[in-house]
């Protein structure tokens, strides 16, 4: 308890922070840059994100999209970005633009797969989420194929990764999103053929570095972190959480551990890195290299496909029965649980204290969060079919929250005066 | 009016004059196609990429006609600048160059995906367009097209059975069948025939190698025999007889593939050969070709799979257990007239899942848009096989 009270004070001293230093001069600090946004906290400032909707009420524009997709809409600068996949071999990858105020499409961009298209029925080739910093977006698809855009579309660079590495393969489908650090982009690309990191860079889309990670599936998202100073991304595989250098790739520290999820994706802030694992593991970085102290471990806390999520000083995870748990982000204590309505492909995500969490089949449950939690609304948005399914990670951003079916994007917020 | 002449000009094959810097539409385009591996030549690609945008229609042509001979990478960045020019001609509410589209799109010397890209931009442009081209599409060597007007003809004949229009239908059905090569409308219109009393044989009309001879277990534990060569690798010898998995002898023997499930045409190893794990096993194919011909060996497996053709290596991926997809795993090759060898190596790793089971494969022989080829399978055989027979 004593190495508790003392670790929880450290943390106090943010020795490690979530990145907003890292937002560029085209980002505002309210917007959704990312997969979970900013720092990957999937948590929010804004203050006016409703309680309530439904299919008609406070659904400030809807627009159709061409295809599914399990990536998140990102959100920056006055622009909303989405991707999608159409085709009966999921071959036509698709970047939309998106007006933020009225949903008007303003550019949409194709490109041809040219990796392997087949994925678990559930998923789709239209899985990574893009990220942007503003003044261009990065987008990923299941296929290894990578495009650089600017905001009015203009292709300024593209890849393929399957071109290049050829061995590549993952016919469950890939899902890792890329993350930016500095102006390096960094993607996991680990599959069953030749798996590496990579980090472009992003101005012209050339490597700077790739590193070989181990040959094994995993759609974790790299988490992008400041430690004693420096910014590192961590990258999650199942045998190993590894931090690097943005700039080149070298390894800074790394953690070994069985059981690392594959699919949920670790969270930082506050001082500590929040670790799903077969036991959810606090972890607290070192500054000289070595390997992470462990502050505390939960088999209670075990997510399942949504990654969990830290606000204030408390974590948050929705296990494989729908139960959202809250512990205390010093020492892992369950201080409650509450049954939400699922399943649960995307992740939670909270603003102005209320956490929200979006089922599969389109209800959304708001809860107030605090000592005891407080269901405040369950609303539903009515999918465009029967199998029209919201499994992406909603985004938040100018008052809104933004949901992502199949078929649709929803801006759900208070209608603004245009 | 300048638009127009420059679609004069590049109509009779000359090129627009310069209005960036001298750069005219085929030095852009050539800079893109000169992208190659790992991003190298991305910056001058992008140089282009906005300079031919900014030429706007006069060089959507040019663009499209690059797509024949860009590979995969210069054909995205190339098909971006088509969707770019076209998008912003649209939303300015200027006229695509209908015309020249529809020529390029009819011209099937074309490549196939540059095809449907302008036909895309063409029917945003002009609705009608669909009616014009499609119904004389059924036969088209570009996929997506051909597809769409496959999909025509499936929906007239699903029309017509839905108003009980047996004769009609079936005649109907029959027209798309000849023409379908997507695996999702040929089992609708093999599903509506039944209804109708006929039935199609599947594995044939895609092409399926129906008849192996198969030879195993070698051992694969931890893996080793995706890499290790093993004697039918490298020659087939079909009286031979090899140590295989844990010292036993093992020598080549018939199988004959079944329809089971989603499988058109099956060889399932755990059966011809019972259950092993940390195994390989090959099955071979001696084909006759009518003629020297371009063919895929489309695969389907949920094992590590080799694929040969006469001795050489066609395709490979090591991968287990993470999903069967119908035409997964594609190798390309020629085959010559008369007598050709092919060899499947199927590896099944040591999971201990239930799921993780299967160890077996499918193939057909297919043209580049996935048509079953005039082939036959030779009726080879061991000498032991022969005298039991």
């Amino acid at each position: 308890m004593l190495r508790s009270a003392i670790t929880r004070s450290v943390l106090v001293l943010a020795f490690l922070a979530a990145p907003d230093a890292l937002l560029t001069a085209h980002c505002r600090a309210a917007d959704w840059t990312q997969f979970r946004g900013p720092g990957g906290g999937g948590v929010s400032d804004d203050q006016d994100v409703p309680v309530k909707w439904s299919s008609t009420e406070n659904v400030r524009w809807k627009a159709a999209l061409p295809g599914r997709g399990l990536s998140s809409p990102v959100v920056a600068d006055g622009r909303v970005y989405v991707t999608a996949c159409t085709g009966w071999q999921q071959n036509r990858l698709h970047v939309l633009c998106f007006d933020e105020k009225t949903g008007k499409q303003l550019w949409e961009r194709q490109f041809w797969a040219t990796g392997l298209t087949g994925s678990h029925p559930k998923t789709n080739m239209a899985a990574p989420t893009p990220v942007t910093d503003g003044k261009f977006v990065f987008a990923l698809f299941s296929t290894c194929d990578v495009v650089c855009l600017d905001r009015d579309g203009d292709l300024q660079w593209y890849r393929s990764l399957t071109g290049d590495y050829p061995t590549i393969t993952n016919q469950v489908g890939m899902a890792a999103s890329p993350v930016l650090a500095g102006d390096t982009l960094v993607m996991p690309i680990e599959n069953a053929g030749e798996s590496f990191a990579l980090g472009l860079d992003k101005a012209t889309g050339k490597n700077r570095w790739k590193i070989e990670r181990d040959r094994q599936i995993n759609w974790t998202t790299p988490l992008v972190m400041t430690n004693n100073g420096k910014i590192e991304v961590v990258l999650q595989s199942p045998k190993e959480l590894t931090a690097v250098d943005p700039a080149t790739g070298a390894k800074r520290w790394s953690y070994e551990a069985k059981g690392i999820a594959s699919i949920p994706s670790a969270v930082a802030g506050q001082g500590a890195l929040f670790l799903p694992a077969g036991e959810f593991t606090a972890l607290k970085p070192r500054s000289d290299g070595a390997s992470p102290e462990v502050l505390w471990n939960s088999i209670r806390l075990k997510p399942a496909t949504a990654s969990p999520i830290l606000y204030k000083d408390r974590v948050y995870s929705l296990n494989g029965g729908g139960i959202l748990v809250c512990a205390d982000a010093a020492n892992g204590n369950v201080l409650w649980q509450e049954r939400v309505k699922g399943p649960f492909s995307a992740s939670p995500v909270i603003a102005n204290g209320k956490l929200y969490a979006v089922a599969e089949e389109g209800v959304t449950t708001v809860v107030q969060l605090g000592d005891k939690p407080l269901t405040l609304a369950t609303n539903e948005v009515k999918p465009a079919a029967d199998k029209d399914l919201l499994l992406a990670t909603p985004a938040i951003a100018g008052g809104a929250i933004f949901l992502r079916s199949d078929g649709w994007l929803w801006c759900i917020g208070a209608k603004k005066e245009q | 009016m300048r638009r127009t002449i420059a679609f004069a000009l590049l109509g009779v094959g000359l090129a627009l004059p310069a209005n960036l810097g001298g750069a005219e539409p085929k030095s852009l385009v050539a800079k893109i196609q000169a992208v190659g591996s790992e991003g190298k030549g991305n910056t001058d690609a992008a140089q282009s990429w906005k300079a031919l945008v900014k030429l706007g229609p006069s060089a959507l042509l040019e663009v499209l006609t690059g797509l024949d001979t860009a590979d995969p990478t210069a054909a995205n960045w190339l098909r971006a600048a088509v969707d770019a020019i076209a998008e912003r001609e649209l939303a300015a509410k200027r006229p695509l160059p209908i015309e020249q589209l529809e020529a390029f799109i009819r011209d099937v010397k074309h490549a196939g995906a540059a095809r449907r890209l302008a036909y895309e931009w063409l029917v945003r442009a002009d609705p009608k367009a669909a009616d014009r081209l499609l119904p004389g599409m059924l036969e088209d060597p570009g996929v997506e097209l051909r597809r769409d007007a496959v999909a025509r003809v499936v929906k007239e004949a699903d029309e017509q059975f839905a108003k009980d229009a047996k004769d009609a239908a079936l005649k109907t059905y029959q027209k798309a069948l000849a023409s379908g090569r997507d695996r999702d409308q040929v089992d609708h219109i093999a599903g509506q025939l039944k209804k109708l009393g006929q039935t199609v044989d599947l594995p044939a009309h895609f092409g399926f190698i129906q008849r192996w001879l198969v030879i195993g277990p070698f051992d694969s534990s931890g893996g080793v025999g995706f890499k290790a060569v093993y004697p039918p690798e490298k020659q087939v010898d079909l009286n031979a007889t090899y140590p295989g998995k844990g010292g036993m002898v093992v020598g080549w023997k018939e199988a004959t593939a079944e329809q089971v499930k989603d499988n058109y045409a099956l060889i399932d190893f755990n059966k011809v050969l019972t259950k092993y794990q940390g195994a390989a096993a090959y099955a071979f194919a001696a084909v006759e070709s009518p003629k020297e011909q371009p063919v895929e060996i489309r695969a389907s497996s949920n094992n590590a799979v080799k694929l040969f053709l006469n001795g050489k290596e066609v395709f490979f991926r090591e991968e287990y257990h993470h999903g069967v997809r119908f035409d997964g795993m594609i190798g390309k090759g020629t085959l010559k007239q008369g007598r050709n060898e092919i060899v499947v190596k199927v590896c099944q790793n040591e999971q201990k899942e239930d799921w993780a089971q299967t160890w077996g494969f499918q193939v057909r022989l297919s043209d580049a848009i996935g048509g079953a080829i005039p082939f036959k399978v030779l009726p080879e055989k061991p000498a032991a096989e022969k005298e039991k027979q």
